[in-house]
Formats: C-alpha cells, structure tokens, sequence
C-alpha cells in the first residue's frame, strides 16, 4: 500500500503542476499574423494594450497566409491558434469549408460601426491596405507616375519587383495595358482576358525580380536591387519613417482589401477570441494601429480619430482613392487555383 | 501455446498419449524447437517491425493512396453519383438524377461538405464553384416545378451534357487526375487521356529540371569530393582527423543557416561582388543569386559531406599494398590508381552518388531561397499546393511520382552493385 502511495504522489503532483500550467494557459489568447512590420504595430496597438485591460497575454504568432495550416489543424481537432490575420478570399474559401467561426457580432460590435465591406460571416476587416507601385529616388531621376511607367523599359532601365502569384500581377498588367480599373475583373474572367494580361507580362518578364514576403520590397528598393517595386503601402511608409526617405509611392491605380480577424473552428479559446476581437475592433486601438503602420481602420470612428498627419498616407484619403480598386474577392476565389496555376507555369518558362 | 496446454493434460491423464509423443520423429521435434527460437526472435524485433509500419509503410501508403483519393462528391452527393455511374454520358441524365441531385443539394447546401464539392469541381472548370452556389440558393424545387425545370432555370448549364460530365466523371471515389495532371495529361470532354496545353503544361518540365539538376549537383560533388575523401584516407591520422573537422562542421550547421550565409556572399553587394570589384576583375557586379549558379554553389556545399562521408569509408578499407604492388610490377601511377584503386572504390562512390542525387531530387530549401522560378524544382510545387492552395491530392501525385523515380533509381543501383559482387567472386 504504502509503496502504491510512493508512487503516486510524483504522478499526483505532476497531474497539479499540469492542471496549473493549463490553468494559466488557457486565458492567454494566440493570436496569428502576417509578421514584420505590421505584427510589430499590433503588437502596439492591440496586444500590449489588451494584456494591460484583460489581464491575460497574448501570445503572439506568425505566419505567412497558409490556410493548409489551419485545415491541418481543424482537421486533426487540435486547434492551437485562436486568432488569425487572414486575406479575404482566403477567409471566404475558409468559411465555406468550414475551417472558420461564423462570427457573432453580439460579442464585438454594432455592424454598422464599421466599413461595410469589412463586416463577413467569418471574419470582421481589421484594416484597409493596398498594393501600390513604389520606386527609389536615388535611382530614378524622373519619377514614374503609373503602372504604364512601370512596363516603359526604356524610360525607366532597370529591375521592377513584384509578388510572385498571379493576384495583383494580372491585374497591374491589364491596367498597364490600358484596361479601365473598373473593368479588370470582367476582362481578367475571360480567356482573351487573361492571354492578354500574360502578353503584357512577357514585355518585362525578364526584368522582373519576385518578392514573397511583405518586407521583402523596401529591402529590394533599399539595397539598388529593383529601382521599382509593387509594395504594400505600409511597408514602404514604416521605411520612410525609419529614414528611408528616399522611396517613394505613387498611389495611381492601386489595388485596396482588407485583411480580416477569423477564429479558427474548435478553438477551445472561443471567449477569449472574442474578447480580443472586440478590443482590437474598437476605434482607439485601431487609431493607434493606423498610426504605427499607415493602414486604413475599418471602424468609421476610428477614421476620425487618426493624427492629421497620417491621413494622406492612408489608402482611404480622398485622394489616394481616386483611380484606385477594390480587389475583387469573388473573382479570386472562383478563379485562384486556376489562374495561380497558370501563373506558375509561365514564370517557370 | 495452447496446444501445449493440450498436449500436457493429454499426456497427465492418458499414458498412452506419452508413448505416443515419444514416436514424434526427430525431424518433427527439431523443426518445432526451431520454431520456438524464431518466435523468439520474432518478438525482439517485433518493436523495430511495428515502428517502421508507423513510420514508414503507413505514411507513404497514405500518401500514395491521396494522389487517387476523389472523395468529395461522392461524400456530398452520395445517391447521385451511385446513379451517376451508371449513366451513359452522352445525353442528359434521366429525371431520377435531376431529383436526387436537387434533393442532396437541398440536404448539404452551406455545410463543409458542399463546399469542398464545390471547389474540386471548381479544379476541373473554373466557375463551377459560383454554379454550384446559385444552383443549392434554387434548390429544392418549388411546388409544380419539375427538379429539371428548377435546375435549367436556375442556371441553363445544367441543360448541356457537358456540365453533368464533369460531375459524372468525379461520381467515383478514386481518380487518376492528379497522377495525370503531375505529368501534364489531363481529361477531355469524351474522357480521353490527351496533353495539357501548352501555357498550362509545366510539370514533365519540372521533372526534367528536377533530374537534370540533381545530376549535375551528383557529378559536381563527384569531381570535389573525390580527391578530398582520397586525401582523407591517405594522409596519417593527425592530417586526415583536422581534414575531418572541416568536412563535419558545416555538415552541423543548420541548412537554413548555410543558404542565408551564400545569400549574404553572393548578393549583388556582398561579399563575393565586392572583393571582385575592389581586385579590378569586374566593373558591373555579377548575377550571382536569384538564378542558376547561386542554387547550384549552395547544393553542392550543402551535400558534399554527403558525398565525402560514404567515400571516405570505404577508401579508408583499401589496402595500400594493392597499388604499391602494381606500381612495382611496373604500372605507371595513373594506370595502376585507375585500374586497382578506382575499381576498388567503386562502391563509395556509387553510395555517395545515390545518396547526393536522391537527397537532390527532394530539395526544397535552397532553390526556394536562392533560384528564381526557373529554377524550382519538384518539391517547390509540393509545398506550393500543400501551403497555398490545399490542393493535396496533387501534392501527393508529384510526391509519388518523385518516390517512384528514387525507387527505380535505387533499384538500378542495388542492381549495378550486386552485378560487382557477383564479379568478384567469380574473379
């Protein structure tokens, strides 16, 4: 009996120490961006700030969009991410599939506090970003001034960047090839569409040098690897404000969506999840965010409530809207796999 | 066990039953003492067995089984593809498919389930998804509409043969799509096997690359290693022990760390540039990353141990004697190295070689980090359907098809090898 006992008590304890670390465990929330610069102002804006208000950490990750981690996840019913930064038609595919929570908007906030486009079954929009062209002025002595700039090799000599994959590649294609923005997802569901964008890739295909990560393009236009770059206009301002002074963008044409918070289904941190939501949802925090990294809140108070300064550098100021498009969500989810495909076997060409 | 059991209350109850056992042939009672001993052994590598089926037979049954795994439809629209199997594919199918279709469409519409059959028909035309949406929106029927009527009205693409050929042709649990798409072949509207278009074919191409790579990384550790690991075995301990060294560290170091150091050296500022331009060798820097040459230094500094390691063993068993004795019965060095040594050596430098160009083959790190797209190999496309678009069953087609090379090729070479063995000894 007595040797039983002997035995148990270490397992007993271990058992006490185990349900204590769970304990602790389970109010920490783990929440899932894209890292880099934009991570590092969430973490100003909303991480930081919510541990101080709830009391619990969060336990911050990142990765680089790959919802197969997630399906990975789900699937095997061990969900160890609560919260994820996730690109829209990525979350609407996801959302069918079953991989996210269908969001109830009880627990974050009035609907019509924020962007309509920013309020899905799935996911609530986090900020507004977009793609625009950006270029060195150390490089460049005449600056361009839109994506037709940016296929004039003989103007403007050199190596341009751009995100590998076909999403915002087509399109800038079509637009440089003289498609009216409000028509490129209609041009771009065609056949012809998409010869066409592909024919106007092939003119600087050689002189393209492809990106992947987000901070990837400041570093490229930094380094004199490309004199311009397609960049996410964040990334580029964050490098402006680090002293990079000299890269520029130029917002004619550029492509805006929004990036979304979704809560991975069978998450066992539902509560805390929303929690953290509805804290990084409300127009202060995003303020904040908005003046870390200039990417547009989705909360309409929380427009109001950004410094002055930083609204031109916002790709929802008046004037950087102008001429500028919405990325079509729909059209990438029906058409994606195919054309992303497609991409692939030409660049490996 | 058992029958032991058997035997003794036998042999306790009846003596007859002993004077019988004792008439067991010898032969009988040898062979089951035998089989006692294997059992016996059996069972201490019975862990070993149940480790290697876990980690080894079932993952890559699993794998190969997912390139021809086609469960979508069939797990949303299980009645409908029943019946679609029978259906002969040239003309509309009959009523009794348009209501069960609308029927389980009703039942599924909005679930996962739906949704994944959705996006594989989506694979196979895009715009499918969408028809797939709208059509469930349509569904059930509402009264006096007949279940065609409410499906052509929903979307008139369900009156062509051609849209409920693509469903019919899913309608099974397997499927050879994802193997014929990895090698660029694909299904026509009739169902027959013909090639993938030209700005969609890629994979045959990839494949090529990927071989001719791997061979070119094999023969250029080949030509490095070759003398090192002769050096190596050669030199005395204390030489042949610091040569080791500098073999085995960077054979420690993380990969990923190695590829970003070449990527600090090779830049168009790094080092590698630098020191050329301040030499006077060079006025442009050179293109060093980012295409061929940059992937193919990083391979072979990556896998020379690999190369090195196999070599050097078996060099380290060659006897000097047999060399010096050619060379004193008159062969001059080359000749005797070539035809005494090499032979000799042979099977290190065909382990070194299987063993760099299967590693090769797989590779996925280096060119993904240091190639352009022109030069990515197989594996990028694994990752690439894995990560971004979760399109597994095609993953696990180029996976297969990779694991079926690098089966072939080791069949070649235990081939080859056993040939040797067989020649030495009838020597």
């Amino acid at each position: 009996m007595s040797h039983t006992l002997s035995k148990a008590r270490p397992i007993a304890a271990a058992l006490a120490a185990m349900s204590l670390l769970a304990g602790t465990a389970s109010a920490d929330v783990t929440v899932i961006s894209f890292g880099g610069t934009n991570q590092k102002a969430q973490a100003k804006a909303f991480y930081e700030p919510y541990a101080k208000a709830a009391g619990s950490k969060v336990v911050p990750g990142e990765y680089n969009g790959e919802q197969a981690k997630i399906k990975a996840m789900v699937e095997a019913k061990n969900v160890s991410w609560d919260v994820v930064e996730v690109e829209s038609p990525e979350l609407a595919r996801g959302c069918e599939e079953g991989l996210y929570e269908k969001l109830d908007y009880g627990k974050i906030g009035p609907k019509a506090d924020f962007v309509p486009a920013a309020v899905t079954e799935c996911g609530i929009g986090i900020f507004v970003w977009s793609t625009i062209l950006a270029y060195n002025s150390d490089t460049l002595k005449t600056a361009p001034t839109s994506w037709i700039d940016f296929w004039d090799l003989k103007k403007f000599p050199g190596k341009r960047g751009m995100r590998k994959g076909a999403k915002f590649t087509l399109e800038f294609a079509l637009v440089a090839d003289g498609v009216k923005p409000e028509e490129v997802y209609k041009t771009l569901g065609t056949k012809a569409g998409v010869e066409r964008a592909f024919k106007k890739l092939d003119q600087i295909k050689s002189s393209i040098q492809w990106w992947e990560a987000g901070a990837q393009p400041p570093q490229l236009l930094a380094a004199g690897d490309v004199v311009m770059t397609t960049a996410y206009n964040g990334r580029i301002a964050t490098a402006q404000k680090e002293g990079k002074t000299n890269l520029k963008i130029v917002w004619t044409n550029n492509i805006y969506d929004f990036d979304l918070w979704g809560i991975p289904v069978g998450t066992t941190k539902k509560d805390e999840a929303y929690k953290f939501i509805a804290f990084a949802s409300k127009p202060e925090n995003q303020a904040v965010f908005a003046g870390e990294i200039p990417y547009g809140p989705t909360n309409l108070k929380g427009t109001a409530l950004v410094d002055k300064k930083i609204v031109p550098e916002l790709p929802t100021a008046p004037q950087n809207m102008k001429g500028a498009f919405a990325s079509n969500t729909q059209f990438w989810v029906e058409h994606g796999e195919d054309l992303e495909q497609r991409f692939n076997a030409w660049a490996a060409k | 066990m058992r029958e032991d059991n058997a035997m003794t209350q036998l042999t306790a109850t009846l003596p007859r039953g002993m004077a019988a056992e004792a008439a067991v042939p010898l032969k009988t009672q040898l062979r089951r003492a035998e089989r006692m001993k294997k059992l016996k052994y059996g069972a201490l590598i019975a862990p070993l067995v149940v480790f290697l089926l876990f980690t080894f037979v079932w993952p890559i049954t699993a794998l190969l089984k997912r390139s021809v795994d086609n469960p979508e439809i069939v797990a949303a629209f299980p009645a409908t593809s029943g019946l679609l199997r029978d259906w002969d594919g040239r003309s509309l199918p009959s009523d009794a498919v348009f209501a069960s279709f609308a029927d389980e469409m009703g039942k599924t519409r909005g679930t996962p389930v739906f949704a994944s059959a959705a996006k594989r028909l989506n694979m196979e035309l895009p715009g499918f998804r969408t028809l797939m949406m709208k059509t469930a929106r349509a569904m059930p029927p509402t009264d006096g509409q007949t279940a065609r009527e409410a499906f052509v009205a929903a979307d008139e693409r369900w009156g062509d043969v051609a849209t409920w050929q693509y469903l019919g042709r899913n309608a099974s649990p397997t499927t050879a799509r994802y193997l014929l798409a990895s090698v660029d072949r694909k299904y026509d509207d009739a169902g027959h096997v013909v090639q993938t278009d030209a700005d969609e074919a890629i994979y045959v191409a990839v494949l090529k690359r990927t071989f001719g790579m791997s061979a070119v990384v094999t023969v250029f550790c080949l030509l490095l290693g070759f003398p090192l690991a002769y050096l190596m075995a050669t030199q005395p301990a204390r030489i042949a022990n610091v040569l080791m060294i500098f073999v085995l560290l960077p054979f420690w170091t993380s990969i990923l760390v190695r590829v970003a150091a070449w990527l600090v050296l090779l830049q168009s500022e790094g080092l590698v540039n630098q020191a050329l331009r301040a030499v006077g060798l060079i006025e442009k820097p050179l293109q060093l990353v980012f295409n061929s040459t940059g992937v193919y230094i990083a391979m072979v500094h990556i896998l020379l141990p690999f190369m090195i390691l196999p070599m050097y063993s078996v060099m380290k068993g060659i006897s000097p004697a047999y060399v010096r004795a050619a060379v004193s019965l008159g062969c001059p060095p080359f000749k005797s190295f070539w035809k005494v040594y090499f032979p000799q050596a042979l099977p290190g430098v065909g382990a070194g070689g299987l063993l760099v160009f299967i590693l090769c083959m797989g590779y996925y790190i280096t060119p993904a980090l240091l190639g352009s797209p022109k030069e990515q190999m197989a594996s990028y496309f694994v990752a690439f359907y894995t990560n971004q678009t979760i399109n597994w069953g095609m993953a696990a087609a180029l996976s297969a098809i990779l694991f079926a090379a690098t089966l072939v090729l080791y069949m070649v070479y235990s081939r080859l090898v056993g040939r040797q063995e067989l020649a030495a000894k009838a020597r």
